[in-house]
Formats: C-alpha cells, structure tokens, sequence
C-alpha cells in the first residue's frame, strides 16, 4: 500500500508540472562550428519511442548556445587537459599516448559512434574506458585511470569528440545480445524508495517537466557532458548513479556489471543520434 | 596555485584597422566563492580568480574586477579595436597570487 | 505510512533547496555598493542595456551581457545575491565596444542590475529578473 500511495505521489508531481512545460525544440539539425548534429531520427524499432531526440533539443535557448560554439563550450577546456595528457609520458614503458598513435586522437574517428561493443580479443563488451586503460595498462606500463574522475573523463572527451556528428551505431545483437537483454531489463525495472524505473521519466514522460526540470529521453550520445550544475564533465556512470540516488535507489557501482548492461542498452536506444560529446546540459 | 588552470582565448588572425572585433576568454578555475561550508560547517576559504585584464601593445583593452559570484572555469567576452598589427596579451590573477597569461598576435590589414 | 502530495513535493524541494543559498533580498547592500561606485553622482535609468535569461535552467551558470555605449566604467550587481557584486568592467583605449558579458552565479530568483559610469562622471543603470529554478533531476 505504501508503495501505491507513493508512486501515486510522483505521478501527481509530473502531471502538475506538465501544464508549465516549454515546448521542446523542433529542429532537427545543430551545426557545432560546421559539423551538422542530428538532433531527431526515427527510433530503432526495439524501443517503444517514435522518434529519438537528443537531450540538446530540451534545453533552455541559453544553455543550447553553449553547446553551439566551441570556445563557449566549458567542456572543451577538459578536452585541452586531455590533448596535455595525451602527449605526457607515463608507466614504465616510457610512452604516452602519442608514442604509439602518432596520427593523433584522430585515429580514433569513429570508435564512439560504436560503443560499448564486443570485443573479439578482449572477449568482452568494451567500452572507452575500458580501451583506455587497455592501452595505459598494456603499451604505457602505467596505472589504469579511475572511472568517473576527471582525467579519465577528460580523456573520453577528446576521444568522443573525433566522432562527433557520426551517427551512433551500437550492436544489439550477436554476442553482446545477452548483456543488451540484461540492460533491457535494468531499464524497466522499477527501483528506490520511489519505486520508479529509468523508463518512467525517460519514455513515458519526456517532454514534460518534474518541477523545475524538462525531463529529456535520458539518451547518452552527448556523453560525457558539462553540466552546469556541477561545471564539469560527467561520466554516463555517473549519471546513472545520480538518476538513482533521485529516484531515492542505491546506486549500483561506476563500472559494475549493471551499468555496463545499462549503458549498453541505453546507447543503442539512440541509435540514429549524432555523436555530441562533450555536450552542455544542465 | 590551484590544480589544472588552463586559459583558452580567441581572437580573429585579422582584423580592420579601427573595426570593433570580438575577443573570448575562458580559464579553467574552480572559483570557490567564500560562501560554502564542508561537511562540518566550517566556511571554505574564498579561491578565485580575482582580476583579469586585456592588453593590446602595451594599452588596456578591459579589466574586469571579479567576485565570487562568477561561475566556475570564468567567461568573459568583450570587444577590442586596433590600428596596427601586433600582440593581445592576457593576464588572470588568482587569490593566491598565482598568475595566468596568455598571448595571440593579430595582424591588420 | 500515507504520503500526501504535497508531503512528496516539500520532500523533493527539500533536497534541492539545501544546495541554494537561502533567497532574501540583501536591498541594503545593493545601495551600498551603488552609492560607492556612484561616488555621489545622481543615477538614472536608461542609457545602459543587460541581458540576462528570464528564467535561468541553473543558477550555477548564468550567461549575462551588458553593453553601454559611452561608459568608461560597468558594475554589474546580482541584488539578491549575500554579496551582491558579481564584476566590474573597466574599459581601456583600446575597447571595441562599453560591452561585455560572462556567466555568473544567482542564488535564486532576483534582479540583476548594471550601473554604468559615463565619461563625464554620470552613472546610468538597468536591471533584469532572472528566475531561477530549482530543478527535478537536472538542478
């Protein structure tokens, strides 16, 4: 019963904040310094949305112009700590980044617009920050980078960033299937003291607002993103974490096994979408 | 001086002798604004960016007097106008006496 | 356990609200720091323009210009900050423009207010609301 009277609650909440909700914006393209971001698509047909938007399109006219000119894009800075970081040698093996890629984090066009995706020879689901630590761990002889934090951050930035305007293009099937399924799974399951599930806000209700805030489609193709609430960069992890401590959950681990599964399933739910990262939010 | 400051600025390559032009700047800083208490209420010491100027060979384009009221990694966009080609230096001054700089030239004509 | 609505909402406000400065109106501090930069000069509206969000998405992050041509001298005031400078701008030879902007910090709704100091001393002044919201999952 209590569970009743409380979900009841929350439904109440959104449905009086919807009447102020500002419209979205209906443009379906974003221009970032020349580069064209696809802002709307048709949703893949394993998601019950018509249409997928990207998390720009919900924002404030002011927060939107941050993201629409490189330099007035806080996020950039953290991509210029990360090119320093590229180019400073580290571990044993006396390399940094640019010993072995010596065409620049340009190599890498494309490989955000892919994950997380199987690896063959890793024999597991990779994501970025698995590849970078790969590559510390493996080529440098250095200490793997923490998840979430802002170097590891950084540097997911400024590889992202090559494929920016790519769009999104994660596998659903083939041997990432099961851990796909299972991130499915996590997506509709209702969790916390407020009994809600990632899909309640994020299908059912984006476009209106929960008090003070336009509920987007929780799409991930703009991570990691600067927002303003904490001037940084932030992690999808992260933000998954956050979303569950909201709805009142205890949040599963940065890394864990369940927001990779997450993470997953909720890039592929933006398949069609522009890569954007760094992207702005609030 | 604080972690990881880094300034980023831009100014066209060129520019019209006497045109106005725009100049953007941007230092990474946490600007930890003197009004924030930790976890057990004691005040966090003020640590910002506290000053900012513009020079263009040698003569002020702007200064700005900042408080803790700018938000973290500080913006300030503002317009410039030159007769003669030459360099744009900038310069932020930090709490705790720590200064940042950073120069672009600019050729007229 | 029977949960109102209204219990739900105060609940969810609680939480968000903890990370703002308590919202008053510091009126007297804002006279302060306008009679000092106005240095005895009588002020008047107009001649200055700001332009600020009428509603801010977050407080942390809030992108303001100013511009007034013929000004010498712009401070801008955030009045229902607990210390309400927020930027002086002087301007030098060689400025473009009496204009500028940057991104600032609102503890909650309020005015923000540009006093500009003219050439021959005279001080002009404009304001603008800014609302700022406390947001859901985003603020």
């Amino acid at each position: 019963m209590k569970k009743f009277t409380l979900s009841a609650a929350v439904a109440a909440t959104i449905a009086i904040f919807a009447g102020a909700a500002s419209a979205e914006s209906n443009s379906a393209v974003l221009t970032i310094d020349g580069q064209e971001i696809t802002l709307r698509a048709a949703a893949p047909d394993y998601i019950d949305v018509d249409e997928v938007i990207s998390g720009w399109s919900f924002r404030t006219a002011e927060t939107q112009a941050l993201q629409m000119d490189d330099f007035d894009n806080p996020g950039m800075i953290f991509v210029d700590q990360a090119i320093d970081d590229w180019n400073t040698v580290d571990g044993s093996e006396g390399k940094s980044c640019a010993s072995c890629h010596t065409g620049g984090p340009e190599e890498f066009a494309g490989l955000r617009a892919e994950l997380p995706r199987w690896d063959e020879a890793q024999g597991k689901v990779m994501n970025m920050e698995d590849y970078i630590n790969l590559s510390r761990v493996e080529h440098m002889g250095a200490e793997p980078w923490k998840w979430a934090k802002p170097r590891m951050d950084a540097m997911v930035a400024l590889i992202s960033l090559q494929s920016r305007g790519m769009p999104i293009n994660v596998a659903v099937d083939g041997p990432a299937a099961d851990m796909w399924e299972a991130g499915r799974e996590l997506y509709y399951t209702r969790v916390g003291q407020l009994d809600m599930a990632c899909s309640n806000c994020h299908e059912d209700n984006y476009g209106v607002m929960i008090r003070a805030d336009h509920l987007s489609q929780g799409q991930i193709n703009g991570f990691p993103t600067y927002r303003l609430k904490n001037a940084k960069l932030n992690s999808t992890h992260a933000r998954f974490s956050g979303c569950m401590k909201n709805i009142r959950a205890q949040p599963f681990a940065v890394g864990s096994d369940e927001f990779r599964a997450l993470e997953l399933y909720v890039a592929s739910r933006g398949n069609g979408l522009s890569v954007e990262g760094p992207s702005v939010r609030n | 001086m604080a972690d990881n400051v880094k300034p980023r600025v831009r100014v066209p390559r060129s520019a019209a002798a006497g045109e106005a032009f725009e100049i953007k700047t941007l230092i990474s800083h946490k600007m930890e604004s003197g009004q924030r208490k930790d976890s057990d209420g004691n005040p966090i010491p003020r640590s910002i960016i506290n000053h900012f100027s513009c020079d263009f060979n040698g003569e002020n384009v702007i200064q700005a007097a900042l408080e803790g009221a700018i938000s973290t990694n500080p913006y300030i966009q503002f317009e410039a106008s030159i007769e003669e080609s030459g360099t744009f230096t900038f310069t932020w001054q930090d709490d705790d006496g720590s200064e940042y700089t950073d120069s672009k030239d600019i050729a007229v004509g | 356990m029977q949960f109102t609505r209204r219990d739900t909402l105060v609940m969810g406000a609680g939480a968000a609200v903890a990370t703002f400065m308590p919202l008053q109106v510091f009126a007297d501090a804002t006279d302060d720091v306008s009679a000092e930069f106005a240095m005895g000069e009588t002020i008047t509206d107009g001649g200055v323009e700001i332009t600020a969000p009428e509603i801010a998405e977050n407080g942390n992050t809030v992108p303001i210009s100013v511009n007034a041509p013929g000004a010498v001298a712009v401070l801008i005031l955030a009045t229902g900050n607990p210390s309400p400078k927020v930027i002086a701008f002087n301007f030098g030879p060689r400025a473009g423009a009496s204009s500028a902007s940057t991104r600032c910090r609102l503890a909650g709704t309020q005015d923000v207010v540009a006093l500009a100091k003219m050439a021959d001393g005279s001080v002009k002044r404009a304001s603008a609301t800014v609302k700022v919201t406390i947001g859901g999952c985003g603020g």
